[in-house]
C-alpha cells in the first residue's frame, strides 16, 4: 500500500470529503492561502476556492461559532485552531453552544461540526503553543474527542468525524505530521469509540494516544529486546472511549502503564485508570495502575528541560520495567 | 402616540392589527409566567421583556416565514413574534416534555428551529458568533434568507461582539444585528459601561450602518428594521440596529432594583410600546375601541388556553434523562 504522512492524511480526508459532499468547507486562520501554520491545508483552496477554504481574521471564538451556526443550518463545517493552546479562546463557543444546542432545544437541531487543532510540545515554542488540553473537552458531554496516532487513522478518523452528527474535537500530534504509514487511497473510516491493539503482548498494557502511542510502541521493541511483552492500547477517540478493549487487555496482562503528554493532575490518565479500577479488570491487576504523564507545569523554552517535562521514550521504557519486575 | 418617524415604511391594517396582538401576547405570556412562578409552578428563573415588545415584533416582522432568528436570555417576545405554537411554548416554559424542547431548555433555551427561530441563548453574547456560522450558511445555500442576531446592550461589550459583527462585516453576511438596549446588563448602566452615546455608533468600526431608533415605538423599529434586512438579502451585508428600550422588571428573578429608581421605571411604564400603538392606530382610524378590546382578549385569552394546555402535559419520564446528549 502506498504511504502517507500524518500530514498528507489529514489533507487528504479534507480534500476527499470536500469532494463527496458540497456542505463540507474548512474555515480558520490562515488556511487559505498560507495553507496552515503547518502546511496541512496547502493546495485545498486553489482546488476548492476561498468559498469553501476560507481564511478569518485572528478570532478564534468566531471560528468556533461560524462551525456552530454553520452546522446548525446544515453545513458540514472543518474549523481549524491553529494550537490548541488558543481553543482557549473559543471554548465559549464549543462547550456552551456547539455541544449543547442538540441537548438544550430537546434533540431538535444538530451541530455536525470538527475542530481540528494540533496539540503538545517538542517544538520549543514554549509554555503557550505547547499545550495537550484534551481533557477539558473530554469533560464536557455533548462534544467528542479523538486524538490519532497514525497516518491510517488519521484519516479514518477524520472523515468519519466529518459524517458525525455532533461536534468534534479533533486533535492531531503536531510531532507526528511527518511520520508515515500506510494509507488507502479510496475513503473509508473507522468508527468512533473503537480502540486499536497497536502491538499485541502478554506482560503489561501500556494505553497511550496520539504522540505517546508512538513513543509507547519504540519503546515496546527496546523492551522486547529484554524479553519484555508489551500490549499497546490506543484507544484513538477519547470520548467516547472503548472501554471494552481496554479493559480486556488489562484482564490479560494484569499490569497497566498509562501515557499522556498532558499534565498529571487532572489529566486523562485519571479516567482511564478510574475506568480500569472500576471494571472486572481490577480482580486481575498484579501492580497498582501507574500514569506516566506531564509535569504539573507549563512547558518551557530551553530544548533540555522541555524534553524533560513530558514523556520520553525512556522514560516510558524505564517505567514500563519497573511495572513489570513488581518493582511498583 | 408616536410621530411618524422619517422615510417610514407603510404597514397596512391588518398586518398592524397582527403586530398589535402579538405585542399583546407576549405581555400576557410574561404575566402569565410571573403568575405561575408565583404559585410555585415554574422553578429556576426566567427573564422577562415587559415594556420591550416593539422591538421583539417590530424586528421579527420584517421577515419572511423562511428566514431565521437567534435569540436571547430574554426572549420570549422573539419567539412569539416568530411564530411559536404557544402551547408548545408555554409547555416548555413549564418543563413539559411536549415542549419545544421536551422540558430540556426552559425559558432561557426556547427553541422552534422548524418555525426559524434558532434558539434563546443563556450566554451574554453568546449567540452572536453563532450568528456568523448561520449567515455563512444562508450566504452559502444562495436561497436568499436572511437573519436577524438579537443581543442586548450587555453583549455590545462581550469580545465576541467585536470578532462576531467584524468577521460578518468583511463576508457581507446576511445578518441583523438588533442590539435591545434596555439601559441595563443586569444592575450594571448602560452609562456606567461605555463612554458612547449609542451603541449603533460602534457599527461604523466594522463598516457597516449602524442606526439608533425609539425601541418603544413599533413603526420606528420596523422601519430601521426592514432597511437593514433589505440591505442583507440584497448581498450587502450586516447591519446594527439598535433599539432603545427599557425593561420593566427586574433582570431575572433574584432582582430588588436597587441600582435603579421607582420614578425612572415609572417613566418608562408611560411610554409604554401597546399604548403607543393602539393610540396611533386609533387616531388613525385604524382601530375601533371595540376592535382593541377584541384583540386583546384573544391575546389573554390564547395564553389562558396554553397555560391550562401545559399543565396538563406530561414532566418528562426519568428513564429518558440521558437522552439527546448526543444526535444520531
Amino acid at each position: 500500500m502506498r504511504e502517507l504522512t500524518y500530514l498528507e492524511a489529514v489533507r487528504e480526508a479534507l480534500r476527499q470529503e470536500m469532494q463527496r459532499d458540497e456542505k463540507v468547507f474548512l474555515i480558520g486562520e490562515d488556511v487559505g492561502i498560507y495553507g496552515g501554520a503547518f502546511g496541512v491545508t496547502r493546495g485545498l483552496m486553489d482546488e476548492f476556492g476561498p468559498e469553501r477554504v476560507i481564511d478569518t481574521p485572528i478570532s478564534e471564538l468566531t471560528i468556533a461559532g461560524a462551525i456552530t451556526g454553520a452546522a446548525l443550518v446544515g453545513m458540514r463545517p472543518v474549523g481549524e485552531i491553529m494550537f490548541m493552546d488558543f481553543i482557549t479562546l473559543a471554548s465559549e463557543q464549543l462547550v456552551n453552544q456547539a455541544a449543547k444546542i442538540h441537548f438544550m432545544f430537546g434533540g431538535k437541531g444538530s451541530v455536525p461540526c470538527v475542530m481540528r487543532t494540533p496539540m503538545g510540545s517538542g517544538t520549543g515554542a514554549a509554555a503557550q503553543h505547547s499545550q495537550s488540553l484534551e481533557n477539558w473537552f473530554v469533560h464536557v458531554p455533548g462534544i467528542k474527542v479523538v486524538a490519532p496516532s497514525t497516518p491510517y487513522d488519521v484519516k479514518g478518523l477524520l472523515i468519519q468525524s466529518i459524517r458525525d452528527n455532533n461536534p468534534v474535537l479533533f486533535i492531531e500530534s503536531k510531532l507526528l505530521y511527518k511520520t508515515k504509514g500506510e494509507v488507502p487511497e479510496e475513503s473509508f473510516f473507522i468508527p468512533l469509540g473503537k480502540a486499536d491493539i497497536k502491538r499485541q503482548g502478554k506482560d503489561l498494557t501500556i494505553i497511550a494516544y496520539g504522540i505517546m502511542a508512538k513513543r509507547s510502541l519504540e519503546a515496546a521493541e527496546k523492551l522486547a529486546a529484554e524479553g519484555i511483552d508489551i500490549e499497546v492500547v490506543d484507544p484513538r477517540t477519547l470520548k467516547p472511549l472503548d472501554e471494552k478493549t481496554i479493559i480486556e487487555s488489562v484482564i490479560k496482562t494484569g499490569k497497566v502503564l498509562i501515557v499522556h503528554e498532558a499534565c498529571k493532575t487532572g489529566g486523562y490518565g485519571g479516567e482511564l485508570a478510574a475506568v480500569i479500577a472500576g471494571s472486572e479488570a481490577f480482580d486481575y491487576l498484579d501492580a497498582p495502575i501507574v500514569r506516566l504523564a506531564g509535569r504539573d507545569m507549563p512547558i518551557p523554552y530551553n530544548r533540555n528541560l522541555e524534553l524533560h517535562t513530558v514523556p520520553q521514550v525512556d522514560d516510558i521504557v524505564e517505567s514500563a520495567r519497573k511495572l513489570v519486575h513488581g518493582k511498583v | 402616540m408616536s410621530a411618524k418617524t422619517k422615510n417610514e415604511r407603510l404597514l397596512d391594517t391588518p398586518t398592524l392589527s397582527v403586530m398589535l396582538e402579538k405585542m399583546y401576547m407576549i405581555r400576557a405570556f410574561e404575566e402569565k409566567a410571573e403568575e405561575l412562578y408565583t404559585l410555585g409552578k415554574i422553578h429556576g428563573t426566567m427573564h422577562l421583556s415587559i415594556g420591550m415588545e416593539a422591538s421583539a415584533v417590530g424586528s421579527v416582522f420584517t421577515l419572511n416565514p423562511d428566514d431565521l432568528i437567534l435569540s436571547t436570555h430574554r426572549g420570549h417576545g422573539h419567539c412569539i413574534a416568530k411564530g411559536a405554537d404557544m402551547n408548545l411554548m408555554m409547555a416548555e416554559f413549564m418543563g413539559k416534555e411536549c415542549g419545544y424542547c421536551r422540558g430540556r431548555g426552559g425559558s432561557m433555551h426556547i427553541a422552534d428551529v422548524d418555525g426559524g427561530n434558532l434558539g434563546a441563548n443563556g450566554v451574554v453574547a453568546g449567540g452572536i458568533p453563532v450568528a456568523v456560522g448561520v449567515g455563512l450558511g444562508l450566504k452559502m445555500e444562495k436561497k436568499n434568507r436572511v437573519h436577524i442576531c438579537f443581543f442586548g446592550d450587555g453583549a455590545a461589550n462581550e469580545g465576541a461582539f467585536h470578532e462576531a459583527l467584524n468577521m460578518a462585516a468583511i463576508w457581507n453576511l446576511p445578518i441583523v444585528f438588533i442590539c435591545e438596549n434596555n439601559q441595563y446588563g443586569m444592575s450594571m448602566s448602560i452609562k456606567k459601561a461605555m463612554k458612547i452615546a449609542t451603541i449603533s455608533e460602534r457599527a461604523a468600526a466594522y463598516g457597516m450602518p449602524g442606526v439608533t431608533v425609539d425601541g418603544n415605538d413599533v413603526f420606528a423599529v420596523y422601519t430601521a428594521v426592514a432597511d437593514a434586512v433589505d440591505r442583507a438579502r440584497a448581498g450587502e451585508g450586516p447591519s446594527l440596529v439598535e433599539n432603545v428600550t427599557y425593561r420593566w422588571r427586574g433582570h431575572s428573578k433574584s432582582d430588588a432594583n436597587v441600582y435603579r429608581t421607582k420614578e425612572e421605571i415609572e417613566e418608562w411604564k408611560k411610554k409604554d410600546p401597546i399604548v403607543r400603538l393602539a393610540e396611533r392606530m386609533q387616531a388613525e382610524g385604524r382601530l375601533a375601541i371595540t376592535q382593541h378590546e377584541e384583540i386583546k382578549s384573544r391575546a389573554y385569552k390564547t395564553i389562558h388556553d396554553c397555560a391550562v394546555f401545559a399543565e396538563g402535559c406530561e414532566d418528562p419520564a426519568l428513564e429518558t434523562i440521558e437522552e439527546g446528549v448526543y444526535a444520531e
